[in-house]
Order: structure tokens, then C-alpha cells, then sequence
């Protein structure tokens, strides 16, 4: 398992165009994916899910990544996020 | 005959027959299949052709609106694919034996319920996406076609409002005006009628039940009439035909340069307040944007607009103008336009107020965010900056330095900067008087007529009372632009207007004779402004 945490930025939050960017990158990876922001937890490679959670600028999420190429995915999501959120 | 009233959101008039334009509700019923698995392929087909269908419309909307714009379109492909709500459909489908157009809608509806209870405004309209694709499904699997209007003729289109996915799919060549029931003058259709150059009227609260009627849209009075009489008929016909032969004239000036006879070159630039006008400002074949009014962005989202937003803004136009010039005028907020979450307190004046370079000096992160998304949209373009409410020199220097320092860092940060102009407004009589020094500091001014009309007569536009003592062509406001003019060719530099005045075409040829170098104005006046000067 390999996961890191981030704050997001972005002054609307995880709204609906970088949630589908997201949602974009985190299918590139066979591993499990998963967003934690407080109480929510969403999949990272569902859409639905992670628009759902709405999260917030100043909102402190947590990835985990599980599975196969989890550190490749770990690192790939945490630069995504650096830069677009 | 029948006289509907609304507001003009365009000018111009129109005759022809009126269309509805509906929305076609799909009357879905729950059934029972006994095939499940035929079912489920039913609405995976169904489902497929609808993600082709958004693609086409992504394309369509990147073409048309730019890519920032157009994203939103992708989401719903997206949506499409979604694990949950496909597992949602399917499963109803599968478990319960029911018919696709039931499981779709049922779980659309769903699934719409989970956004419409968020507390955050933004992710509450997504409720209306969710509702839009699952609305897309279904009448797929119904087989109605697309909501819209039957147009076989060009014809006066009447609607509820438009959305944007509604007007991309507009065959626009059969459109001859919008007529909404709903709307602004600010709305989207009202802004498409713009870039179409057609007339539309917002508000006609009163225009039901008039498909298939013979209607006039008169976008100088803002009325809709409807089954009018012989007489008004062959009156609007004089006025369309006299309209066509107008247009016809400034037409032909398209591509020709804006020079008068002895040879004496003026710049036509366009004043625009989003991306989506660039297309009337090539439409009319303006020489390049003279003021792009930046504050369309803040005013649009609920937060402070992040540097990519900003980013993804200029850039597209910078791109779609490409190397002409685009001058873009940094917040300009405070005074009228006010945006809540800059918590700016109540003001006794606020034209004398916190407002414009004032604000941005003051919070300096929100001003620095917009410079640094300038200064990267310049390499994709010729972008020029340009500073409202100047009254001071250490203001002009104070925001240079930021500006310098701003681009060192982009450049450490390894990002591309392009060459920047730099200008500032002209709109307090402090910088009229002081233009030859603020003249040694920057590259171009730009005269706010607006703005120095307020403030050198000391009179509000808005309060009618004082009507009788307003004189637009008062001899001070162009004593001052003469002043204004040889301050700045006398330190080698340009000077440009582009407050209301610079459309006057009664003035183009006073301001062609006093050295004036540049006029801005709104997209339509380009070609009349330059008939003026080719003719003078």
C-alpha cells in the first residue's frame, strides 16, 4: 500500500473538469485507488464518486493507492494533483 | 396582430416565420422485459451512441467556445462510463426485470438527488448534468430525436431560454433572431446573437403558443410582433431592406485597412468581456482586442478564479487572435460592479471609492495570481497589460516591479514568457494631467471616456436630472484626449480610446485629426467606425 496526503489548492475545489482529469489519470493504473477526505471515501476511478465527495479548497485528502504499480500510481497521482489542483 | 414587449438584447430586425423550440419530453412508463440480457444490450448500444453523440459535441464546442468552455462536455462522457451508475442501470434492469428507459431515468434521478443535496452551488448544478445525459439515454432508447426546432426555412426561434449544448446545436444558418421567454442580456443566447450579428429580444414573458406564426422581431424597440398587419409588414421590409443595404456597405470594407484618403492609418480594435466574443470581433474584422475586460471571470465564479482558469482564458484568445494584439485590463472591480467574495465593505462614494489598481495593490496575491496567468498566456500570443484607475506615478512603478519580479520567477520556474506591452487607462483627470510623466513609464495609453466624462464634469450618468447639464462632446473631455494624445508622441508612445466615445462616429474624424492612434470599440461598430474613416 503507498499512499500521500494533499491540500487541495484550487479555489473551486475538486469541481467537475479536474475531477475528470483525475478520474482519467487514476485509470491509467490496474491498482486499486482510493480518496479520503474526512468522514468520505470515494473510488478514485469513478467520476460519480469523487464529484460526490465535494471537496473543498483547504480540504486535506488522502490517496491510497493498493495493488499493482501502486508506487508508479502513487507517484503520478501526487504530481497531478501538484499541478492542477 | 398582436404587439408582445421584451427587452433588446441585439439589434436589428427580422421577419419570418416563428418556431418553437422544445425540449421533447420523453414520456418514460416501467415495464417488464423477459429477455434481461437483450435488455442490458439494448441500453449499452443506446448508451454508446450517446458518448458519440457528446464527442461530436465536445469537437463542436472546442471549435466554437474553446477548450475551458467545452470541458464540460467531456465530463458527461464520462459520467457515461461511470462504474456506479451503470452498475445502478444495469442492476435494475437485471434484478427487477425492468425496461431500460425506466432503470436509466430512475437512476439518473438518483444520482441527480446525490448533487442536489451538497451545500456548494457549484456541485448543486451538476445535478442538471447528470439529469441532461440520463435525458439523452432515454430518448435514444425511445428513439425521439433531439430536442429542437424543425426549421426548413429560416425562421424567428422562440425558447423557454437556451442552453449552450441547445445552441451548439443550432443549424445557425436558419436562425434570423432569438426571442426567449426567460433570459438577460447577458444570457448566452443574447451573447450568441452578438457574435451572429442577429437580432434577439430577452423577457417576452408573453411569446406562447405562437409556433408556425408569421412574426417581426424589431431589436431597436424590443417587441415581438406577432401575425402583423399589411401596413406594419411593408414597413419593416423598408427597414430590413435598408438594414441588408447597410450591411451590404460595411461588408465591403472587411479586409480592407482602416486609412482615410490623404493616407492616415487609425487602429480598429474591439472592446470584448469574455472569450466567446472573439468571434464577433473576427467576424467584423476588427485589427485586434483594445480592451478585454477581465472581470468576466471574477464575476463568474464563486471564488477567486485560480491562475489556470485565468491561464486557459487568455491563452485562448491570444491563440485565436493570433499575433494580433490583445490588451487585456486587469481587475477592474469596486464602484458598480461589485463581487461578494471580495468582502468589500459599503461605501458612501464608491466611484471615489476602493476599486480597480486600488484593490489589487491592497491584495497583492489576488493582482500577482492574474499577472502571472498573463505572463504565461504571452507566449501564445501578442498580450499587452493594461492598469485602470491610474492617478499616480509610483502606482504605475509600484505594479512594474511586481510585473518584472513576476516573470523572473516564471522564467526560474523554467516557463516561457512572451514579449509584454504595458499601458495604462486614462480615465482620472490626476493622469490626464500628469500624462507626460506617466508617459516615460509605459508603453501605451488607452483612454476610458467613461470613467474621465464622470469624474471632469463631476456628473452620474445613471441620475436623469442631470441630463440637461451632460454633454458627452463637452469641450473639456476633448481638450483633455488632444492633451492626452501629444503626451505620449511626444515620449514616442501611442494612445488609444476606448471608452463609449471611441464609437461616436460623429467624432472619429476630430479624433483621426488630433494624432489619435487607436480606437476600441464593441464588435459591431468596428466597420461602421471604418467607414467613417475610409470616407474621410
Amino acid at each position: 500500500m503507498k499512499e500521500f496526503s494533499y491540500t487541495v489548492q484550487d479555489a473551486l475545489g475538486i469541481h467537475a473538469r479536474p475531477a475528470g482529469l483525475l478520474v482519467k489519470e487514476a485509470a491509467k493504473f490496474p491498482c486499486e485507488i482510493t480518496l479520503k477526505c474526512g468522514e468520505k471515501k470515494g473510488n478514485a476511478k469513478r467520476i460519480m464518486n469523487v464529484m460526490a465527495m465535494g471537496v473543498k479548497k483547504d480540504n486535506e485528502v488522502t490517496v491510497v493507492c493498493e495493488g499493482d504499480q501502486e508506487e508508479e500510481a502513487a507517484a503520478a497521482l501526487e504530481a497531478f494533483f501538484k499541478e492542477n489542483l | 396582430m398582436k404587439v408582445l414587449s421584451g427587452k433588446a438584447a441585439f439589434k436589428g430586425v427580422a421577419i419570418g416565420k416563428i418556431r418553437e423550440f422544445g425540449e421533447k419530453k420523453v414520456e418514460v412508463n416501467r415495464t417488464s422485459v423477459s429477455d434481461v440480457e437483450a435488455e442490458i444490450a439494448r441500453f449499452e448500444a443506446a448508451r454508446d451512441t450517446a458518448a458519440s453523440q457528446l464527442g461530436v459535441l465536445y469537437e463542436k464546442a472546442v471549435a466554437e467556445v474553446g477548450e475551458e468552455n467545452a470541458a464540460i462536455f467531456e465530463v458527461h462522457q464520462m459520467m457515461l462510463e461511470d462504474e456506479d451508475y451503470l452498475d445502478g442501470i444495469k442492476g435494475m434492469i437485471r434484478d427487477e426485470q425492468l425496461n431500460a428507459e425506466y432503470a436509466v431515468s430512475v437512476t439518473g434521478q438518483n444520482f441527480s438527488e446525490i448533487f442536489a443535496a451538497m451545500d456548494d452551488d457549484y456541485m448543486k448544478e451538476r445535478a442538471a448534468d447528470v439529469k441532461d445525459i440520463s435525458a439523452r439515454v432515454v430518448r435514444i432508447l425511445a428513439g425521439v430525436e433531439e430536442g429542437g426546432a424543425a426549421m426548413e426555412e429560416p425562421s424567428i426561434l422562440v425558447a423557454e431560454d437556451l442552453a449552450p449544448s441547445e445552441t451548439l446545436q443550432l443549424d445557425r444558418s436558419k436562425v434570423l433572431a432569438f426571442v426567449t421567454r426567460k433570459g438577460s442580456t447577458n444570457s448566452h443566447t443574447a451573447i450568441l446573437a452578438r457574435t451572429m450579428n442577429i437580432p434577439a429580444l430577452v423577457m417576452v414573458s408573453e411569446a406562447e403558443h405562437v409556433d408556425g406564426l408569421m412574426g417581426i422581431v424589431d431589436g431597436k424597440e424590443g417587441k415581438l410582433i406577432v401575425e402583423p398587419d399589411e401596413e406594419t409588414l411593408k414597413d419593416y421590409r423598408d427597414k430590413l431592406e435598408a438594414q441588408k443595404k447597410e450591411q451590404e456597405l460595411l461588408n465591403s470594407l472587411k479586409g480592407k485597412p482602416s486609412v482615410t484618403k490623404d493616407g492616415r492609418k487609425i487602429n480598429l480594435y474591439a472592446n470584448i468581456g469574455g472569450v466567446e466574443d472573439v468571434e464577433a470581433v473576427l467576424a467584423n474584422d476588427a485589427e485586434g482586442i483594445g480592451l478585454f475586460r477581465s472581470e468576466f471571470l471574477y464575476l463568474q465564479s464563486n471564488d477567486y478564479p485560480s491562475e489556470e482558469q485565468q491561464f486557459e482564458a487568455y491563452k485562448a484568445v491570444a491563440e485565436k487572435m493570433g499575433g494580433k494584439r490583445v490588451i487585456i485590463r486587469t481587475l477592474d472591480i469596486g464602484a458598480d460592479k461589485q463581487i461578494d467574495y471580495f468582502e468589500l465593505d459599503k461605501e458612501e462614494n464608491p466611484a471615489l471609492g476602493y476599486r480597480a489598481v486600488r484593490i489589487c495593490l491592497n491584495k497583492r496575491e489576488v493582482f500577482k495570481t492574474q499577472l502571472r496567468a498573463l505572463c504565461r498566456a504571452s507566449a501564445y500570443g501578442r498580450i499587452a497589460i493594461m492598469v485602470p484607475m491610474i492617478i499616480s506615478v509610483w502606482e504605475v512603478q509600484t505594479v512594474k516591479e511586481i510585473l518584472e519580479k513576476i516573470k523572473e520567477e516564471l522564467r526560474e520556474e523554467g516557463r516561457e514568457v512572451g514579449e509584454i506591452e504595458f499601458g495604462i487607462m486614462i480615465e482620472t483627470p490626476a493622469s490626464v494631467i500628469i500624462a507626460d510623466e506617466l508617459a516615460k513609464e509605459v508603453d501605451f495609453f488607452s483612454i476610458g471616456t467613461n470613467d474621465l466624462t464622470q469624474y471632469t464634469l463631476a456628473i452620474d450618468r445613471q441620475n436623469a436630472k442631470l441630463d440637461m447639464f451632460y454633454n458627452a462632446h463637452h469641450p473639456a473631455i476633448l481638450r483633455m484626449i488632444k492633451m492626452v494624445v501629444d503626451a505620449a508622441h511626444k515620449e514616442g508612445i501611442w494612445a488609444g480610446i476606448c471608452g463609449e466615445l471611441g464609437a461616436d462616429t460623429t467624432l472619429t474624424e476630430e479624433f483621426v485629426n488630433m494624432g489619435v492612434d487607436e480606437l476600441s470599440v464593441s464588435p459591431g461598430m468596428v466597420l461602421p467606425v471604418r467607414n467613417k474613416v475610409v470616407n474621410m
